[in-house]
Order: structure tokens, then C-alpha cells, then sequence
């Protein structure tokens, strides 16, 4: 679709743009914990406001300990950004949804039905086109 | 359980909000050097930072009610976002499979929504 050109400026680096996108694999692991803690700290806050959800991060367990492992993630994004492109590793943190899958069932023993594996294999599908795409 | 409107605007709200903010994050990161000052005095890793916690907001609140099945696919609105984003800010391509990647994304995180339900 596209033959432009990568700006004389930006030297590609490919063994950390793979780099980078590993980075970001591991990080999504950590983001499906932090999701899992979120949600089941989120419930217990109700109708809360702006306010009241800002105090509730700081002193609901799993809503704290979920956001430190967000900012864990932001740092691990912040250095894989600087290697890679955007518009790879960003649509990468959808992993994030097929690690909050595997550990509802290993963790919460939710079912594994068909249609959440072909999700799986789809969405790791898509992960790989992006991956390989965003090298060439 | 239906899903409010509310939340879905919230999730699609945080979305857009969210791919902002990784635009801010990656234009903060080219900045950083080895000195602490590059990454304190930072003011676009900082906005990158302060746009992603108001997505997360966003996403809290609006994952508080309604059905996940539902709210889940609409986070892809920002990984599109981003696609173009990056073409507009660091010049990045759009390439066909960039397109295709994150529309089997999509297909995957619908079927993983009804699978789920």
C-alpha cells in the first residue's frame, strides 16, 4: 500500500524494533494482572465521581496495586516507543485481552468455549501481521 | 444486562483520549537522554502520563457497568487512532499489514466479547 520512505534521521535499528515489540508482549502480561485487579476493584466502587474514584485508586488494594502496574508498563512503553513505531506497538497492548482470557480461566475457572479460542487465535494472528509488517 | 450509553461513550471517550496519549508518551520518550533531568522536567512524557491515567478513568468508569462483550471491541477505536496518529505525527507508513494486523485484532476481540457472554 505504501512505499514511502523512513526519514534519513530515523536509522533503523531492526534487533531493537524486535526488542521493542518483545517489551511489549511482557508488558501486556502485567497489564492483563493490573485489568483483572482493576475490574474486581472497580465494583466495590459503586457510583462513585471523579473525585471519589481518584481516592478509591489510592485506597482500594487491588485499584492501587493494579495502577502501579500500569506505571510499571508505562515505563517498559516509554523505552520500547523510542525503538519502535507507534502504529505496531500500540495495537500490540490488545495481547493484554488474550492474557485477561487465559487467566479468567486459569485463575477464575471460567469456560473455555470454541469462540473464545478462535478469539485467541485471531487476535494473536493480527499481533503477528502487525509485527512482521511494521519491519518492512 | 444491557450496556448504558454512557459507558460505551466513556469506553470510546478513554480510547481516543488514550491514543492521544500514546502519541505524547512516544514523542516524550525520543527526548530522553541519560541525565534525570530528561525524563523529570519531561513535559510531554508527563501529559503522555496524566492523558493515559485520564483514559484509565474513563475505561474504570465505564467498564463499571455493561456488558464487557461489548465495551471490549470498542477499545479498538484506538489502536485506528493510532494508525493514523503515527502517519500524521512520526511519519510512519500505513502499510497493508499494518490494516489487516489490526483488523483481525478487531474480529479477534469480537469473537473473544462473544465467547465470553
Amino acid at each position: 500500500m505504501s512505499t514511502a520512505t523512513i526519514p534519513a534521521h530515523t536509522p533503523v535499528d531492526h534487533a531493537k524494533r524486535r526488542q521493542a515489540v518483545l517489551i511489549i508482549i511482557a508488558g501486556t502480561f502485567l497489564v492483563a494482572v493490573a485489568q483483572m485487579l482493576i475490574k474486581s476493584g472497580a465494583n466495590r466502587l459503586g457510583h462513585a465521581d471523579m473525585v471519589a474514584t481518584a481516592i478509591g485508586i489510592l485506597t482500594i488494594p487491588p485499584l492501587f496495586a493494579g495502577y502501579c502496574l500500569y506505571a510499571v508498563f508505562a515505563a517498559m512503553m516509554i523505552y520500547a516507543l523510542r525503538h519502535g513505531e507507534l502504529s505496531v506497538l500500540f495495537p500490540l497492548i490488545s495481547l493484554g485481552f488474550v492474557w485477561v482470557a487465559i487467566l479468567s480461566v486459569l485463575i477464575l475457572h471460567e469456560a473455555m468455549s470454541p469462540l473464545k479460542g478462535v478469539g485467541i487465535a485471531i487476535i494473536v494472528a493480527g499481533v503477528a501481521t502487525l509485527g512482521r509488517g511494521g519491519s518492512h | 444486562m444491557t450496556t448504558p450509553v454512557s459507558s460505551m461513550a466513556l469506553v470510546l471517550g478513554g480510547s481516543v483520549i488514550g491514543s492521544i496519549g500514546a502519541v505524547f508518551l512516544k514523542s516524550g520518550a525520543l527526548l530522553v537522554t541519560r541525565s534525570l533531568s530528561s525524563i523529570v522536567l519531561n513535559w510531554k512524557l508527563a501529559a503522555g502520563v496524566v492523558t493515559y491515567l485520564i483514559s484509565s478513568v474513563l475505561f474504570v468508569k465505564g467498564m463499571a457497568h455493561g456488558e464487557l462483550s461489548v465495551l471490549f471491541p470498542m477499545v479498538s477505536l484506538s489502536y485506528i487512532c493510532s494508525l493514523f496518529w503515527s502517519r500524521l505525527f512520526f511519519n510512519e507508513t500505513i502499510t497493508s499489514a499494518k490494516v489487516c494486523g489490526i483488523g483481525l485484532i478487531l474480529v479477534g476481540i469480537v469473537c473473544l466479547g462473544l465467547g465470553s457472554a
